[in-house]
């Protein structure tokens, strides 16, 4: 089966490519890529106008099947990636039960091959039911499938087994991710604490929760000599700590999500649980250091955090309401309008950062590029295009976003994984 | 301005004879000026109590106590009214039960007002007798109410609008019709 | 005049001219309370639900007199319950009183917003009698009634607010409503009640409260509330009477004529000592005097009149 996308401009960052290029797929590998490709006997799409990048790929996700299907489920979850232009998604594993063995770990992997058509690669727990004692047979699980471990939802709180489980991760050159939050500083906090945490009289959560967890995984990982991946940064000191630690070469990545970059703490004003998530949306200083960091390359990776609730379960008084902000469909929209078609960010870094460095930190090797022999996992963008926001038209089950009604340029047109258009459906 | 003045229909010599006609009407009907008491309803006619009070101690040498009710809280078109109004204090300071009680207010028109009046004058006490004194009386009642003593008889269409304006207050005294301007 | 608010709140978003035309109606409605007849009949029919998700005898009995001497109809529904507690949501336990064709519900609840939560799905006109550390409103409006009647104005009075403020929805209300009419306001307590940025609100910190007391007006303590207390904001209560209690000898420092006043009821011997206690009582007994007239004022603003299109 073959597939020709032609006239495309190609943006690929791991081969410095950016012209207008025909791309020939052969059962689901690219085979050819050449300013002009003769005729085939192939389905053609016309992608004139429009920017094709390696498929994007989102390495922080909830898909919360098994055991909390009525938010989302492996299936639905997968068509809100496809639909917000993700050709792999990451999942993590503080699922009913937690993946912290095989046998959750295969069943993802069974269902995602029954019924998705993006590429589904489970993270597991670090520690057993992410209690945090424990470490998980991490070697197995591997096996099983694991592209990384992460406690996340939770933070590992006990260094002692923080320190064991970057140890032990140089055995197979495991990748550690960590939901960073102390969480006695954070007790019952429900936003970010500062001026409006006060005057909206609900308790905060404050940024040396992250930042004081966050030292304390550089120091370790330093120690250890192993990688550590931070998960969602939200405040301006982390960004500094984390780009000091990579000057001095320690092994620490960090990804960033689109609602700590453009939304802050005054958003709150009216309660929106829809504006509830952990960690916090920060002060404005906070939101202005990450898109900083993110132009200075001391933030590797965009993330969705993408975490699905009912809106029942949202429809409640805001100390009440689960953290989460559900984002497949928004991200990439978010970030061209906001980054990219401000000029804040060039086109190639933001693809450089949703495609080849998280297919990197994850050990995909065929993912994250256009080049001959590479996986056939595309994106195709229209970066002209502008949207609004429908939190109704959303594949997702879950409608907790916070951008409804928002209007935005530029858009996810086609997804494409291994060969085969994946959307639009 | 929102209105027309049609007529000035009384003057301010025109006022004060009325009012004179009036305090001698009540001293004479009234054999126990001792047990006489003026409650007037808030704005114009606690001035006219005033001014009522004011000839009857000139007359006879009497002080009769003199209070100001608010009715705000009793009108049965409050939940029709368009805007607010405000909530003024009601001040009697004497007791009522008992009394003979003069009741004053400048228009006498659907007669809820003093509907309204008599409901709160008798949550305040049991007063003996009740009786009414109005500057204008303009026709068109809608409950069984009429004044003791009145000033002038005014016949008016109903979309008109009768205004009595007191020199303490609006600076001059006359009573005055307007209509309405019609409505583009 | 109308009063052109569809709901009570909040101080935060009132002018100015909204707050004095509370406190002056509220003027008409003292005498109501010292007639024979304690009744007027202007909301009579109206329907009035008191709707407590927190304990609270003083403010849901003042409310319920309120209301009855304006001849409404008043009746409470207490639920201990929160939304994910075993029971009804919510919004579920409001709209079932909304079916009841309820025209006002008033609020308390133990969360910030959860009264603007219940107006973005009810139509019945919301009051807030208390939403978590957030706002007291009628509270915030009997205190200034109060400090109106003693002191006649309110504008450039020193007031000096002592207590757990980071968690008191009393002082949040008072701090907003007592800077738009323009007082001078310091906030006094142990560092983490009074964090940095509360100075944003255009009130001043002072950990030392004989320092603070010089030439104060108004003293307003809060409750110590040792049910909600985290651990750790101050060691002891021996160490926090030390320094934060109101003694006779520290209450001489403040200006001749100084009023004391607080929400009640007091922790004798923790906010304030033994003897100054009695003498605070007589303002505690105005301040529930004015509660009932100035929720009369706010139950007649909010319901009287055609339901009108309000922009709120």
């Amino acid at each position: 089966m073959k597939l020709l996308i032609k006239s495309g401009r190609i943006v690929d960052p791991a081969s410095k490519i950016d012209g207008i290029f025909d791309i020939l797929i052969e059962k689901g590998k690219i085979v050819d890529i050449k300013s002009k490709i003769g005729k085939q006997s192939a389905e053609s799409i016309n992608a004139s106008n429009l920017v094709v990048s390696p498929g994007f790929i989102d390495m922080h996700v909830h898909l919360r099947e098994p055991g909390q299907e009525d938010k989302e489920t492996i299936r639905t979850g997968s068509l809100a990636a496809a639909k917000g232009g993700f050709t792999s998604i990451a999942c993590m594993p503080n699922t009913i039960p937690v993946n912290d063995n095989q046998g959750v770990t295969k069943f993802i992997l069974s269902a995602a091959k029954k019924n998705t058509s993006v590429n589904v690669f489970p993270i597991a727990a670090i520690t057993k039911g992410q209690k945090g004692e424990e470490l998980t047979d991490m070697a197995d699980l591997k096996n099983a499938g694991a592209v990384a471990f992460s406690d996340d939802g939770q933070p590992v709180y006990d260094s002692q087994t923080m320190r064991h489980a970057l140890e032990y991760s140089k055995l197979l050159n495991f990748l550690i991710i960590d939901h960073c939050e102390d969480k006695n500083l954070s007790r019952n906090g429900v936003m970010h604490e500062g001026y409006y945490s006060y005057l909206f009289g609900l308790k905060g959560i404050p940024s040396s929760s992250e930042d004081v967890i966050i030292a304390r995984n550089i120091i370790l990982a330093e120690k250890a000599d192993a990688r550590i991946h931070i998960a969602h940064l939200s405040t301006k000191l982390s960004a500094e700590l984390i780009q000091n630690a990579k000057k001095k070469g320690i092994k620490v990545t960090t990804e960033v999500t689109p609602h700590h970059m453009f939304l802050n703490d005054s958003d709150l004003k009216t309660y929106d649980t829809n504006l509830k998530v952990n960690p916090p949306i920060r002060s404005n200083e906070d939101s202005k250091a990450l898109i900083e960091a993110v132009k200075n390359g001391i933030i590797d990776v965009f993330v969705t955090d993408h975490a699905p609730h009912t809106p029942d379960e949202k429809a409640v008084e805001f100390n009440e309401a689960p953290f989460g902000i559900n984002g497949l469909e928004t991200a990439v929209s978010l970030i061209l309008d906001k980054l990219v078609n401000k000029k804040i960010l060039s086109l190639e870094k933001f693809i450089e950062m949703i495609s080849l460095k998280p297919a990197h930190i994850l050990g995909l090797e065929n993912k994250g590029k256009i080049c001959v022999g590479a996986d056939a996992d595309l994106t195709i963008l229209d970066i002209n295009k502008e949207i609004v926001v429908d939190v109704n038209k959303f594949e997702s089950k879950s409608r907790n976003n916070p951008f409804h009604g928002w209007k935005l340029k530029g858009s996810p047109v086609m997804t494409i994984v291994g060969g085969k258009v994946v959307y639009p459906f | 301005m929102d209105e027309k003045i049609k007529a000035r229909v009384m003057d301010s010599r025109k006022i004060k004879r009325a009012i004179h006609r009036m305090a001698t009407e009540i001293i004479e009907r009234n054999r126990n000026l001792d047990n006489l008491v003026i409650v007037g309803i808030k704005t114009r006619g606690v001035q006219l109590g005033k001014m009522i009070a004011k000839l009857i101690k000139e007359s006879e040498g009497i002080d009769i106590p003199f209070g100001a009710l608010d009715i705000t809280l009793y009108r049965d078109d409050f939940l029709e009214l368009e805007t607010q109004h405000m909530v003024k204090k009601t001040e009697i300071n004497f007791p009522l039960t008992n009394k003979d009680v003069l009741l004053i207010d400048d228009v006498l028109f659907t007669g809820r007002t003093i509907r309204a009046a008599m409901d709160s004058l008798i949550d305040l006490g049991r007063p003996k007798t009740i009786q009414l004194l109005v500057l204008i009386d303009r026709g068109h009642k809608e409950l069984p109410i009429r004044a003791d003593y009145v000033g002038k008889f005014l016949p008016t269409s109903r979309k008109e609008l009768v205004h009595v304006r007191l020199k303490e207050i609006d600076g001059n005294d006359e009573v005055l019709i307007a209509e309405p301007n019609e409505i583009k | 005049m109308a009063f052109n608010h569809k709901h009570l709140l909040g101080i935060e978003h009132l002018s100015d001219f909204d707050i004095m035309t509370v406190l002056n109606t509220a003027e008409s409605f003292l005498e109501i309370s010292t007639r024979e007849v304690k009744k007027v009949p202007i909301l009579r029919g109206k329907t009035i639900i008191n709707l407590n998700f927190e304990p609270s005898t003083r403010t849901r009995s003042s409310f319920e007199l309120a209301a009855k001497r304006l001849s409404a109809d008043i009746t409470n529904f207490s639920s201990l319950n929160s939304s994910t507690i075993k029971g009804e949501t919510l919004k579920d336990t409001v709209l079932n009183l909304e079916a009841m064709k309820a025209d006002a519900i008033v609020v308390r609840h133990s969360c910030a917003g959860a009264p603007y939560f219940i107006s973005t799905f009810c139509s019945s006109h919301i009051i807030n009698a208390g939403d978590g550390a957030h706002e007291h409103p009628t509270q915030a409006l009997l205190d200034a009634f109060t400090i109106r009647q003693e002191k006649k104005k309110i504008k450039g009075l020193r007031v000096i607010i002592i207590g757990d403020i980071l968690h008191s929805r009393v002082a949040r209300s008072n701090i907003f409503l007592l800077k738009k009419l323009g007082a001078n306001i310091v906030l006094v307590a142990p560092p983490g009640f009074v964090p940095e940025e509360l100075k944003r609100l255009g009130v001043n910190i002072d950990y030392n409260l004989d320092r603070a007391l010089e030439g104060a007006d108004i003293i307003m303590m809060l409750r110590i509330q040792m049910e909600r207390q985290e651990k750790n904001f101050f060691p002891s209560i021996r160490e926090y009477r030390n320094l934060f209690s109101l003694t006779g000898e520290r209450f001489r420092r403040a200006n001749k004529n100084a009023i004391i006043m607080h929400p009640g009821p007091i922790n004798r011997g923790v906010e304030i000592s033994a003897d100054l206690a009695d003498s605070v009582k007589s303002v505690i007994l105005k301040q529930v005097e004015n509660g009932v007239a100035v929720r009369m004022a706010v139950l007649y603003l909010l319901l009287g009149g055609k339901e009108r299109e309000i922009t709120d």
